[in-house]
């Protein structure tokens, strides 16, 4: 377990030395280094910023950003924003659940594609929106995500 | 670069950044905001820049200008041809026929839906024409990664002003004789809340910028601090000076990643100049600002949850009073203004508070920026005096209903707003004439909704979206929310019963009223609303089990 080192929280305590609550952004910088919030993570953080592993476990999961499991080597967001809902964003979401066989939120068991629902990106004007490993795409159809997901299967 | 220290020295530099920005020069400005990367702007980018290598051809990444649905957008300077839906297969025909010979690619121009014709450059596109772009007016036209970009247009000259010419009171009255009332939706005055802030006793005090964007469907704040971040900061130092405030936070939500990353390089330029930090512009005036990133939640953008959220807590509310101003951040006074609000205050300043009053409604003075969405021609970000018709906002700038349909509501504020129907498309879009009829002004993001479009769909859609996002923390909101979507959700499966309709309107009242923040108080006003201007379609569903817009049970 060298991967969740003690090493690792050090250096993300010392970016926020300034932060006087710093809490929130080192779950943060620990969601977005681990792709989730490893216990093992949880407890250091709870031990060196000497607040409960109570509140800690409250943050991780007041907030949508956070997650508790691992994430899928891919993972794939689809906007469920208003201007992406009118465009017909849910259809695109319910091929992605059929093609994936998982429902949002969720993780396909070989670990290879998470699927999440995001609450508008601001890239309305092109929706439906998906975002794919941080990219995004716009003007989604169905016919495209077969097409994105055969070139991530390409490519991985 | 050294810090400036005084402002004597920042106008030395102006001078030497506004020659540098050579007006006659062959430039293309590229769009890189969010629509258009996410429409292959990035591809273009690069594209453009193999094929012009060695000549003398500048490359400009701008901001978002807003005019997302037709994106990617390449803009050739100096005579602003607007080339629109650009893609890697047109690049090497703009660099040899339009750099090359002067020639205008005519496909890859807009043209007038109301006309037929083409539009060739820039300030002739009717979608800006419509505008009245004070806010907005560099987005588009300047690199946000670079400073001296924004400081050739006068930018920190404002803060200079306030630092140099104007005492805290005075930037404070000027603020409040401007009648700028809040952006975020709530639209109390500024300068009033200001006030406040500074009256409240204590040595240490706050000012946030609340970039919480989180209405679905809204992205007015998206566009400002992706392509304009440093009008933003210069209004909120401006603001710290004013009110007495030492440290600054701007709060934003990680879906906007770009926004985040802009705002980054900006803090640190300002820092690297002098114009943050300790001595600001060597006036003795000390005020940093710190970015905080919120972590998908809703409800943080209730100013109580968002100061809890910076505090590193659960972002759940609190009652009001004690407000901000009084006890904020951490028992601090604290100021907190929407994005629009900090970035109006710089021009503000610059001008004078009856420049800025000199256009709008009696009450509502200024601009106002919308998003529009939906069923509309031309989704995007714009700016419009505040008082115009709904009618100019989305038949003119927005350019219509696109596929012939018919125009049935627009809805105001997202899923805390309201709609408002075709039958008043010549209110005037102000504060007031908008709570009359049940919506309100939010933050600026408005649905469009066409004859296809279900209201009750819509409605159920909202109340979706708010019992998801309801911290739990009061019943009203909690369980309100949650009987409210499940009866809308009924109706809309064509298993609506008597009664429904009525329990429906009783829950909404209740919620309304009983709930403890913002979110839960304004949660049932789509419904309310919906109820009132489209009844007929929630009886439709109820008792004929039938969608007139044929979207549900199908």
């Amino acid at each position: 377990m060298n991967h969740f080192s003690i090493q690792n929280i050090r250096t993300i305590l010392n970016k926020h030395k300034d932060n006087k609550t710093p809490l929130l952004a080192v779950m943060e910088e620990l969601q977005s280094y681990y792709g989730y919030l490893p216990r093992e993570m949880l407890i250091m953080v709870s031990e060196r910023l000497d607040v409960p592993l109570s509140q800690v476990h409250s943050v991780a999961t007041f907030y949508h950003g956070f997650s508790l499991h691992p994430q899928g080597e891919h993972v794939i967001q689809a906007c469920t924003g208003t201007a992406c809902h009118v465009r017909g964003g849910i259809h695109v979401l319910d091929h992605l659940k059929t093609k994936l066989n998982i429902q949002a939120g969720e993780t396909t068991s070989d670990l290879e594609y998470t699927l999440e629902t995001i609450n508008c990106l601001g890239a309305c004007a092109v929706g439906p929106t998906v975002v794919t490993d941080g990219k995004y795409e716009g003007h989604m159809t169905t016919s495209k995500i077969d097409h994105l997901l055969e070139k991530i299967e390409q490519e991985s | 670069m050294k810090k400036l220290d005084t402002p004597q020295e920042l106008d030395a530099w102006r001078e030497s950044c506004k020659n540098e920005l050579d007006h006659d020069r062959l430039r293309l400005r590229v769009c890189d905001g969010t629509g258009c990367r996410a429409l292959g702007s990035q591809h273009v980018l690069t594209a453009l820049r193999q094929a012009v290598n060695g000549n003398n051809v500048e490359i400009m990444t701008t901001g978002c200008p807003g005019f997302c649905e037709q994106g990617p957008l390449v803009t050739v300077d100096p005579q602003q041809i607007a080339y629109q839906q650009v893609t890697t297969k047109h690049v090497h025909k703009i660099i040899s026929d339009t750099l090359g010979k002067g020639e205008v690619i005519s496909e890859l121009l807009y043209v007038d839906p109301s006309n037929g014709q083409p539009v060739t450059t820039e300030s002739e596109l009717p979608y800006y024409k419509s505008q009245m772009r004070r806010v907005t007016d560099l987005n588009g036209q300047i690199d946000p990664h670079q400073i001296e970009h924004y400081i050739a247009h006068k930018g920190y000259m404002a803060l200079s002003k306030a630092l140099y010419d104007m005492s805290p009171d005075g930037i404070i009255e000027e603020v409040i004789r401007s009648q700028l009332r809040g952006r975020g939706g709530a639209g109390f005055p500024t300068g009033v809340k200001w006030k406040f802030c500074r009256q409240s006793p204590g040595d240490e005090k706050y000012v946030i910028c609340n970039a919480d964007e989180g209405n679905p469907g809204a992205f007015t704040d998206r566009s400002l601090l992706e392509a304009n971040p440093h009008r933003i900061i210069e209004g909120m130092i401006i603001g710290a000076r004013g009110i007495g405030a030492t440290e600054g936070f701007i709060y934003i939500r990680s879906e906007y990643p770009l926004a985040i990353e802009n705002l980054n390089i900006a803090l640190n330029q300002a820092r690297e100049h002098g114009l943050l930090g300790k001595n600001i512009l060597g006036s003795g005036f000390d005020f940093n600002i710190q970015l905080r990133l919120g972590a998908g939640a809703f409800v943080c953008g209730e100013e109580t949850a968002l100061m809890a959220s910076i505090e590193g807590k659960p972002g759940e509310p609190r009652p009001r009073p004690p407000f901000p101003a009084q006890e904020g951040l951490w028992g601090k006074p604290s100021n907190i203004n929407n994005v629009k609000s900090w970035a109006s205050i710089p021009s503000i300043i610059a001008n004078g508070a009856e420049w800025f009053a000199g256009v709008g409604t009696e009450k509502s003075k200024g601009t106002a920026m919308f998003s529009m969405v939906g069923k509309i021609n031309n989704p995007g970000v714009v700016e419009v005096p505040i008082g115009i018709s709904l009618r100019e906002l989305i038949f003119d700038a927005g350019g219509g209903i696109p596929d012939g349909k018919s125009f049935k509501a627009v809805q105001f504020g997202g899923p805390l707003g309201g709609c408002i129907p075709a039958q008043y498309l010549d209110t005037p879009i102000d504060y007031e004439s908008l709570t009359d009829l049940g919506a309100t002004m939010g933050s600026g993001g408005l649905v469009v909704a066409d004859e296809s479009t279900c209201m009750v769909d819509l409605a159920r859609y909202f109340m979706n979206f708010t019992q998801e996002e309801s911290c739990g923390q009061c019943i009203p909101c909690r369980w309100g929310t949650k009987v409210m979507l499940d009866i809308l959700t009924r109706i809309c499966n064509g298993q609506g019963e008597k009664g429904d309709i009525e329990t429906l309107e009783q829950l909404a009242n209740t919620v309304k009223t009983a709930s403890l923040c913002g979110l839960g108080q304004a949660a049932p006003n789509p419904v309310l609303s919906s109820l009132r201007h489209f009844r007929d379609e929630y009886e439709a569903h109820v008792y004929d089990k039938r969608c007139p817009s044929k979207v549900c049970w199908k």
